[in-house]
């Protein structure tokens, strides 16, 4: 179940042994081997993950919580150590800060109806940037419906870069709480969300940080961000999908009424009044996603054993690989040019759609996204309908790169 | 599945030079078409004629069928009356999603569309200007047209 003393090796990232650990990737498409560069959507699963989920299917399986039968008592201890994996995976202070969640997009809406719909006076303000997913806009536009308060959006410059000055420009008296992502899903951009939070909490802003495309790539440690919630999903970390947690500082958590209401969540129900759980359960009502939540247990503990710092820097020698040869390619602008970026490269083609170049790639066997990435205001800023993204894994090859270039010169040759 | 069959040669021809593009002044049905998973748009704008198409055009950022598409079904609609124009998106519909649909001769150049059949993901993309047509045919002129959407 565990990754081989090699994943160790300290002076270079093993990529041979790490792909080893993942089933998929030796699979082929379209009669090649698969070059999966679609990471930032989905990763795949590691065994540990695969194995630990299916142990629990095969050998385990309850209802937690309350069961006094040995399964029940055996599935929730499984579930909540994955609870607690997850709690020193992000340093966070107790479990209980520790929600599970279907994914971001639910984390992000739990804070948006449960800690600022009942906080916030028409006028109040909810600040956000202009490179966020459609998930960490929506939920704030739904609230400010609700309540009368306004979405401030700060600015980005051609880079896809949001500068800390702007956005602290955009930090006002009646800013109630300032939401953004720790790396952007479309461009790879890495924002500077240390600063942003001091500067949040030096005026009082609560602070949410969207780290769905963040958690596969950076060490977070949410004490030292010193945010009070953090957002990220399971399958973007290797783990399974319809899982993933929300982080909340437990002060504001224990203040925050229920956004469900059901089983799990109550402490006594009755006609007149109901008495709700304690922290975390009172934000998980009925049967969660147990198998999913074990699973992802399991890929913190099979990232605990990667020497990620080297993981960290093999990404990054992908990505300023990658960068390099998609700029020899004649017509190709890559979208997002910051100076911090995730391993992630947007692009467009001249005279070649997004959607063709997806075509023409899947046939070579390689995976990678087209279209808008659920941000349509940053395809709006670029003027362009989409990009082609490409984003990489620790498991991803040079070689991958390489066949992805000359799949990209097929592609313009075909429409030349 | 092979990239020569979606790509053949009379669909780069369009792509690259899309016939009867552009806008149509004065125009008796105006719709807009949306594929909201990749982003294409693509607005029809119509001349008619009582019950013929006399003329259309269409504007628009699309992929390649996309664009194909549209350059594809101006051509071969025009002048057609709004039942012949129905009757060929019924074809052209079976010929995209039925594996089964046969290739009738007389479809000529909008044959060239079978190939998205191979590729499920693209259908979207052929059909979208044909749901347009569709529904800009089926309302009354001069009615203010909902946008399409292939989603």
């Amino acid at each position: 179940m565990t990754p081989t003393a090699l994943l160790r090796e300290p002076a270079r990232f093993d990529v041979a042994a790490v792909r080893r650990e993942f089933p998929i990737l030796a699979r082929t498409v379209h009669g090649s081997p698969l070059a999966f560069l679609d990471n930032g959507a989905s990763a795949q699963r590691p065994n540990a993950v695969i194995a630990a989920v299916d142990d629990y299917e095969r050998n385990h399986h309850a209802n937690i919580h309350r069961g006094v039968h040995t399964l029940s008592q055996e599935a929730t201890a499984l579930y909540e150590r994955a609870r607690d994996r997850l709690r020193t995976f992000i340093n966070a202070r107790a479990s209980r800060e520790i929600l599970f969640v279907r994914g971001t997009t639910e984390a992000i809406n739990l804070v948006a109806q449960s800690y600022a719909r009942p906080l916030l006076q028409e006028g109040d303000e909810i600040l956000i940037t202009y490179l966020e997913h459609h998930a960490n806009i929506v939920p704030w536009q739904m609230v400010c419906e609700q309540t009368g308060a306004k979405l401030v959006v700060a600015p980005m410059d051609a880079n896809g870069e949001v500068h800390a000055e702007s956005v602290e420009r955009l930090m006002g008296p009646r800013t109630k709480l300032f939401a953004c992502a720790h790396v952007s899903n479309a461009l790879g951009t890495v924002l500077p969300i240390a600063r942003l939070i001091a500067s949040a909490k030096a005026r009082g802003i609560v602070t949410l940080i969207d780290g769905a495309q963040a958690i596969a790539h950076f060490a977070v440690d949410v004490q030292s961000l010193d945010c009070d919630f953090y957002a990220f999903s399971g399958h973007k970390m290797f783990g399974p999908t319809g899982v993933g947690v929300l982080y909340g500082r437990e002060r504001l958590l224990e203040r925050m009424p229920p956004w469900q209401g059901g089983g799990e969540m109550i402490l006594t129900v009755s006609f007149a009044k109901t008495t709700y759980n304690e922290l975390p359960h009172k934000f998980e009502a009925g049967t969660p996603n147990i198998s999913g939540a074990i699973g992802l247990g399991a890929a913190v503990e099979f990232l605990g054993e990667l020497d990620l710092p080297a993981a960290r820097r093999y990404e990054h020698e992908l990505l300023s690989y990658a960068t390099e040869r998609l700029e020899t390619i004649p017509g190709l602008r890559l979208v997002g040019t910051a100076a911090d970026k995730a391993s992630l490269v947007s692009f467009v083609v001249a005279g070649v759609h997004p959607h063709d170049i997806g075509t023409i790639l899947d046939q070579d066997g390689i995976a990678i996204r087209t279209g808008h990435h659920c941000a349509m205001p940053v395809m709006e800023f670029f003027k362009i309908p989409g990009t082609a993204r490409a984003s990489f894994a620790f498991y991803n090859t040079f070689a991958e790169i390489d066949r992805l270039v000359a799949s990209l010169e097929r592609a313009r040759k075909l429409f030349a | 599945m092979d990239l020569a069959d979606l790509y053949r040669d009379v669909i780069l021809d369009h792509n690259r030079q899309p016939r009867n593009f552009g806008d149509l002044e004065p125009a008796d049905a105006v719709i807009e078409g949306f594929n909201p998973l990749c982003g294409d748009r693509l607005t029809l704008r119509l001349a008619l004629d009582a019950d013929r198409i006399r003329d259309i055009r269409f504007e628009g950022a699309g992929c390649a069928i996309s664009t194909a598409s549209a350059s594809l079904m101006t051509e071969a609609v025009k002048g057609k009356s709004r039942e012949e124009a129905l009757n060929l998106f019924e074809r052209v519909h079976a010929l995209l999603t039925d594996d089964a649909a046969p290739i009738a001769d007389d479809l000529g150049k909008l044959a060239a569309l079978s190939g998205v059949r191979a590729f499920p993901a693209r259908v979207k993309c052929a059909s979208l200007c044909w749901h347009t047509l569709a529904k800009a045919l089926a309302a009354k002129p001069a009615e203010v047209l909902p946008r399409v959407s292939t989603e």
